[in-house]
């Protein structure tokens, strides 16, 4: 009877046996403590993601009027899911519409983050702890109200820039014409993503030595000369870090035109890709079609950010 | 280390900054162009901020018809109509944002404080395949998720409950990660060693040992799921139907995909992002000065 207690796990319930001192760590704690995590992501992550690709595979198969009981059913569909979404206008426009996006705003973004954290790394610099604290102020405006505000800042019967502009003898665009509705979408995501790039930045900065351009200055260097030779080659690991993270997060667009479509019908429903997957699973009501376009998303995503991050590795890390 | 240098970040820009300005602050002249140009990305940033303050005091017919940046005399009457408008649901709203964010935030820490500590200071078969595989979640994109996870919510009846919002939320594998570093840089082995031979129990050691060394890392992972959370869009909106049980996000945009038919919605929309946004403003200052007392106290340091 007393034989089951070699089956009790070291330390994790009440009895301790004796141990060497220093011994080995209890066997069984480790997998308790783990436990919550592991089911979480099995049922959150890895189960939804097997869901995704067998319903990307499948398709609704309509008998007779469609109408009764059974006569939908769900049935294999081969690759006609991805190819019908892969040759599919609408999402190819969003695709290219979503690269267009993420290139105006990464480096209008990551400039200004830049420009902003080496001007309050400067000397003789003023309003620097209250300049500090205003940029960063967007990151904690969430996406959607940021969306409202500015959609309210474009719409000329509410805006005050029509008044002011037109003091100075200008007119105001149409923020929401078939041209202009990317740039005014991009600038909610630079209003909201400057801060947060620019204390990444700023950090790295702070971490140098000062000593690394203490002597530079002595030889009469120019700040914007310090800047440019050894302050920025210094960060350039930060950098590319924090592009790396900001195209991958600018590919996901979604609350920003989303919040914004109310207001305009220059952003359609299916204007960038993870609309168009929306659009599909809850307008269309067809999750299948769906799965297929999150399934090429996730994998181009992942693609991307693997290779991206490990471009960055090779060149920017090992490089040095 | 990419992520952490984001952690880091946060927790410790303020401090050092502080010092250095204090140390180099001498009556030396400003240069007049970087300071305006700092001057600039302020007001960039502090406008639609204080738009929304000015205009959040105008009638509807006001805010159509005159300068909107002319303050007037009608914010309480607007936090009247909004407080009535159907039934004073914005104030469920906001009350369910604190539901979502606080609890989510909380359990996810917990979550992660767990995990992380038993991937930093445990040898156990499969560890660095957990670990590895935890780290592949931080790059799936959880929009994608979102449609998976409400059809297999659904087929359980979790779909436009609570529940449907808190639980994707407990889940942060960033948080795991963040919280293994914490546990790293934060608890000695040598401290876990010798509680161990004076007969702690495990459950023990991390409840009253370990995750007090780890409290500055934790309020963190805290505070980086409770924006995250707060921030989320996609999820409630996919996962509620029922209108009291949104979040400030969702609720707000429904009005203003509501106020394209009916104008007068729309100064509802503007008082309501004010109020929804103050507490946030609030809070983000409170935290500018703990994330500083945090990095005072020597922890986070990598």
């Amino acid at each position: 009877m007393r034989q089951k207690s070699s089956f009790s796990p070291g330390g994790f319930g009440g009895v301790v046996p004796p141990r060497k001192r220093g011994g080995t760590a209890p066997r069984l704690a480790p997998y308790a403590f783990v436990a919550p995590a592991v089911v979480l992501f099995a049922l959150l992550l890895l189960i939804p993601i097997g869901y995704t690709v067998f319903l990307s595979f499948e398709k609704s198969q309509v008998s007779g009027l469609g109408l009764g009981p059974g006569e939908r059913k769900q049935v294999f569909a081969g690759l006609a899911n991805y190819v019908s979404g892969l040759t599919d206008p609408t999402f190819l426009s969003s695709l290219l519409r979503v690269l267009l996006y993420s290139l105006i705003l990464v480096p209008v973004m990551l400039g200004l983050a830049l420009l902003f954290a080496l001007l309050l790394d400067a000397e003789r610099v003023g309003l620097q702890r209250f300049a500090r604290l205003s940029i960063f102020l967007p990151y904690a405006v969430p996406t959607v109200i940021a969306s409202l505000l500015w959609g309210f800042l474009y719409l000329p019967t509410v805006s005050p820039f029509p008044a002011i502009l037109s003091r100075l003898g200008l007119s105001m665009p149409n923020l929401f014409a078939t041209h202009t509705a990317l740039f005014s979408v991009a600038n909610i995501g630079v209003w909201g993503g400057t801060g947060f790039n620019m204390i990444v930045i700023y950090t790295a900065l702070r971490a140098m030595p000062a000593e690394l351009y203490e002597a530079a200055r002595i030889d009469g260097a120019s700040q914007v000369q310090i800047a440019l030779r050894i302050k920025i080659p210094m960060i350039s690991p930060a950098l590319v870090l924090t592009g790396v993270f900001s195209i991958i997060a600018t590919l996901q667009v979604f609350n920003e035109p989303q919040t914004l479509a109310p207001l305009t019908n220059t952003i359609s429903p299916d204007w960038m890709p993870l609309m168009k997957i929306y659009d599909l699973a809850f307008n269309d009501n067809n999750a299948y079609a769906a799965a297929a376009l999150s399934v090429v998303i996730a994998a181009g995503m992942f693609v991307l950010s693997y290779g991206l991050l490990r471009l960055s590795n090779k060149y920017v890390f090992e490089g040095r | 280390m990419a992520l952490l240098r984001v952690a880091g970040a946060l927790t410790e820009a303020p401090d050092v900054a502080g010092e250095r300005q204090r140390r180099r602050g001498g009556g030396r002249r400003l240069s007049p162009l970087p300071t305006a140009v700092l001057l600039l990305g302020a007001v960039y940033c502090l406008l639609p901020v204080a738009w929304v303050l000015v205009a959040s005091t105008k009638s509807t017919a006001q805010l159509f018809n005159t300068f909107t940046f002319a303050p007037d005399g009608s914010l309480w009457s607007n936090i009247a109509s909004l407080s009535s408008y159907a039934g004073g649901v914005f104030w469920h709203w906001l009350l369910n944002t604190a539901i979502y964010a606080i609890g989510g935030a909380l359990l996810s820490t917990v979550v992660s404080a767990l995990a992380g500590y038993a991937l930093a200071k445990y040898e156990f078969r499969g560890r660095s395949a957990l670990f590895n595989l935890l780290l592949a979640g931080v790059l799936v994109p959880p929009v994608v998720l979102a449609v998976p996870q409400y059809l297999l919510l659904a087929k359980v009846g979790l779909t436009d409950t609570y529940w449907s919002v808190l639980l994707p939320s407990v889940l942060s594998p960033y948080g795991i990660y963040l919280a293994r570093i914490y546990a790293l840089a934060a608890v000695p082995d040598e401290v876990i060693e010798s509680a161990r031979v004076d007969g702690c129990r495990e459950g023990r050691l991390f409840a009253q040992i370990a995750v007090p060394m780890m409290v500055p890392g934790l309020v963190t992972v805290f505070l980086f799921q409770f924006v995250a959370v707060w921030n989320n869009f996609l999820l409630p909106y996919i996962m509620l139907s029922d209108e009291n049980k949104f979040p400030i996000t969702v609720g707000l945009y429904t009005l203003l995909n509501r106020g394209s038919t009916a104008p007068s919605l729309y100064s509802l929309v503007v008082t309501g992002s004010m109020l929804s946004i103050l507490p946030l403003i609030i809070a983000f200052l409170v935290l500018q000065r703990y994330w500083r007392a945090d990095i005072a106290s020597g922890a986070v340091k990598q």
